[in-house]
């Protein structure tokens, strides 16, 4: 508790920077990240993070200096050259994306590896502290860092409002784009330079192997709860934000403990609570929704099956046993006493030791169902000029489906019509 | 005597890589290669504080095991999540990479790994672990001898399931429709590619799997139209990569996977110079031209 208190007051100056820092860059990170994501570039971010370590290395190798600016330099010429080539080795060789990303980042940083191992073993120069960019150093942030990542951060923001509805277009269609007369080719210039830059302050937090995931992660969250690109951002960016909070106050209260790849276990938590339990995309409410579903048409289906053995006998007063009913139509036996269960007690049908018949209040269902099956029929044979024998499978599935208003329509198109094509009853 | 066991136990790792990599290449999967060799980090944690010791079957099992996890968990979020094939991957294989390294930092003491030598591994330690007989012969490298068997284990999974792996690779319908189990290869050979990928990133580390999962082959795949060809030029690529990263070190005094990743990326651009020249004469393009499709099988 003192610890929290502590923390969240803000009195520790190294609490302050750490926290800000990691903030700002899983803000800066998200947001750019749902542009990448929603152009299907998720891996190509993991790329590029990789991509940026010769940069890194080379930037130090010809200046000596290890100033975060020059660092920054030579990250962003490596993370631009590693995007253009794999453009370039997809466009122009009959090798897929998949194939071409994973070639640069293997090959980039091997390239990256042998250079820092070269620097330290000729002893050119002191190269410790370049292996932040590997793993990242969030718990040492310092004000100087700080200031870089609140900049970066800030000129993202401000770019991604400025070109807000150019960016959109490009990530949805982009060949509308190039019709509307926009320079498609500059903007996504300027979008993959703000990816890039976004990267290379990333990895200083969390390290290269888990940029994708402070890309990636968050625009996956937020698209599990809103179809709007404005608020997909806004909530991408406060889940970004969140996780380098949850990250350095673990980190805080844990000294030992890594800061980057809690961060990214806080997003991946959040990611993974998104995924099964949002209330529209959600795997649960699918789930859920794909059962109530299948009830649906499992009871309609047996109200059918009831109003149809009473049809035949012409009187829908006489109770028909589960055997009655598997012989007219193929239920699963434990399907059927499921929805009996279910009809039972919504009080459709009338239960007895012989069998079972439709209630006052079950019969109208029923009537429905057949009425929208025959009146598809109807329709279909009328309308689409289909044989007799070709119409019942369809009608068989569109019966659960039609609405209250397309049924209006039919009965309107149709005038009312007494027999369908099989010469049996409408029911009204 | 060192320089000749680094290189044969580099290109015994890169034969079995180019040849599973060629498969992933053509089945579209370059970048679960990549995943899988991240993902199963918490694998060798777990195996190695379950079992408590440093020995190579238990990690074994724990890495294999877990890649196959990551896979299946890839594959479950695009089909009943329906997310994008990109984000199920970077979601599924940066989250089991904190998590292994969250494993080792609560561990330290108990687990002797850290996450540079599961990025970058050290082959230049190969020869120093030997296998050695009870009367104190040496065998070689004990890390020659496990890639071995993992390399002579995938030679025999492909020439014994050829037809099936091939039908899977290029033509899953077709495959199904004659009754081989689409869902069977799959796992078959995820499995292989997990077990490859534990095998070698403990020698070589996670990235020059990676490179050698997806250089070798891509260089073949410009350079042949048919799949026994391709398989034949990995492999040659494959020896060509360890044997040029291992001088290639050796003049820049660097690390040796690193230069084997650089060797690898020089022998794609030298294969795809090469495509581009010849096939400017012949004026033929390879993926849409019809025949060229067909004498793939």
């Amino acid at each position: 508790m003192e610890k929290l208190i502590e923390f969240i007051s803000f009195s520790n100056p190294n609490v302050r920077f750490v926290t800000l820092g990691t903030m700002f860059i899983g803000m800066s990170a998200a947001t750019v990240g749902c542009f990448a994501f929603l152009r299907k570039r998720a891996l190509v971010g993991d790329a590029i993070a990789h991509a940026i370590l010769p940069g890194i290395a080379l930037a130090f190798m010809l200046t000596q200096s290890k100033s975060p600016w020059v660092l920054m330099g030579g990250a962003l010429v490596a993370g631009w050259l590693a995007m253009f080539l794999i453009e370039a080795i997809t466009k122009n060789s009959k090798l897929k994306p998949d194939t071409a990303i994973g070639l640069i980042l293997s090959v980039f940083f091997g390239l990256g590896i042998l250079m820092l191992t070269s620097i330290q073993h000729s002893g050119a120069g002191n190269q410790a502290g370049l292996d932040q960019f590997l793993f990242g150093k969030a718990a040492a942030i310092t004000p100087s860092d700080l200031k870089i990542y609140i900049a970066v951060g800030l000129v993202l923001l401000a770019l991604i409002f400025l070109f807000f509805k150019e960016f959109k277009l490009l990530s949805f269609n982009p060949d509308f784009a190039s019709i509307l007369g926009l320079p498609v080719k500059r903007l996504r210039f300027v979008l993959s330079s703000i990816t890039v830059l976004a990267i290379a302050t990333g990895i200083q937090a969390v390290g290269v192997v888990l940029m994708a995931a402070l890309l990636i992660t968050p625009a996956v969250a937020a698209r599990a709860w809103t179809s709007s690109l404005k608020i997909l951002l806004i909530i991408a960016g406060l889940f970004g934000a969140f996780s380098g909070l949850v990250g350095s106050y673990i980190s805080f209260t844990a000294p030992q403990m890594p800061t980057g790849p809690w961060i990214v276990m806080s997003l991946s938590a959040i990611a993974i609570f998104s995924i099964l339990f949002s209330p529209q995309r959600g795997l649960v409410a699918k789930i859920f929704r794909q059962r109530q579903n299948r009830q649906k048409i499992l009871t309609e289906n047996i109200l059918k099956a009831l109003y149809h053995l009473g049809e035949n006998q012409k009187s829908q007063q006489n109770y028909f046993s589960k055997k009655q009913l598997l012989n007219h139509r193929k239920f699963d036996a434990a399907e059927l006493n499921k929805g009996l269960k279910i009809l039972a007690k919504k009080l459709w049908l009338i239960e007895r030791e012989t069998g079972y018949k439709l209630s006052q209040t079950g019969l109208p269902e029923a009537q429905r169902i057949v009425r929208l099956h025959r009146l598809w029929e109807m329709y279909l044979s009328e309308r689409m000029r289909l044989k007799a024998d070709h119409i019942h499978p369809n009608a068989e599935t569109i019966e659960h489906i039609i609405s209250p208003e397309i049924e209006h329509q039919l009965l309107h198109e149709l005038d009312y019509p007494e027999l369908d094509p099989h010469q049996k009853p409408i029911p009204y | 005597m060192a320089a000749l066991y680094i290189i044969l136990t580099a290109s015994v790792i890169a034969i079995s890589c180019g040849l599973l990599g060629s498969f992933l290449i053509l089945r579209k999967m370059a970048l679960v290669g990549d995943a899988i060799s991240h993902a199963v980090l918490p694998g060798i944690v777990l195996a190695f504080l379950i079992s408590g010791s440093r020995d190579n079957i238990p990690m074994l099992i724990g890495a294999a095991v877990l890649g196959v996890i990551t896979t299946l968990i890839i594959e479950m979020l695009q089909k009943k999540a329906g997310m994008q094939e990109d984000a199920s991957i970077g979601i599924t294989f940066t989250w089991l990479f904190a998590l292994g390294v969250i494993l080792i930092t609560s561990y330290t003491g108990q687990v002797d790994l850290d996450q540079e030598c599961v990025l970058y591994g050290e082959i230049a330690y190969v020869p120093l672990d030997t296998f050695n007989l009870s009367n104190g012969l040496s065998l070689g490298p004990r890390a020659l001898w496990i890639s071995g068997s993992v390399l002579l284990l995938i030679i025999a999974f492909i020439l014994k399931g050829y037809k099936g792996l091939v039908l899977t690779t290029f033509n899953k319908d077709y495959a199904a429709s004659i009754g081989i189990s689409t869902a069977f290869w799959q796992l078959a050979f995820m499995s292989l590619v997990s077990l490859t990928t534990v095998v070698s990133f403990e020698s070589v580390g996670a990235i020059l799997v990676v490179a050698l999962l997806v250089a070798p082959p891509a260089a073949a795949y410009l350079l042949s139209q048919n799949l026994k060809k391709m398989l034949w030029l990995s492999t040659l690529f494959g020896i060509l990569t360890a044997v040029g990263g291992y001088y290639l070190a050796l003049v820049l005094d660097g690390s040796i996977a690193g230069a084997m990743a650089t060797f690898a990326g020089v022998l794609f651009a030298g294969a795809w110079g090469w495509s581009k020249l010849t096939s400017k004469h012949s004026g033929t393009i390879p993926v849409t031209d019809k025949k060229n499709i067909s004498t793939f099988f």
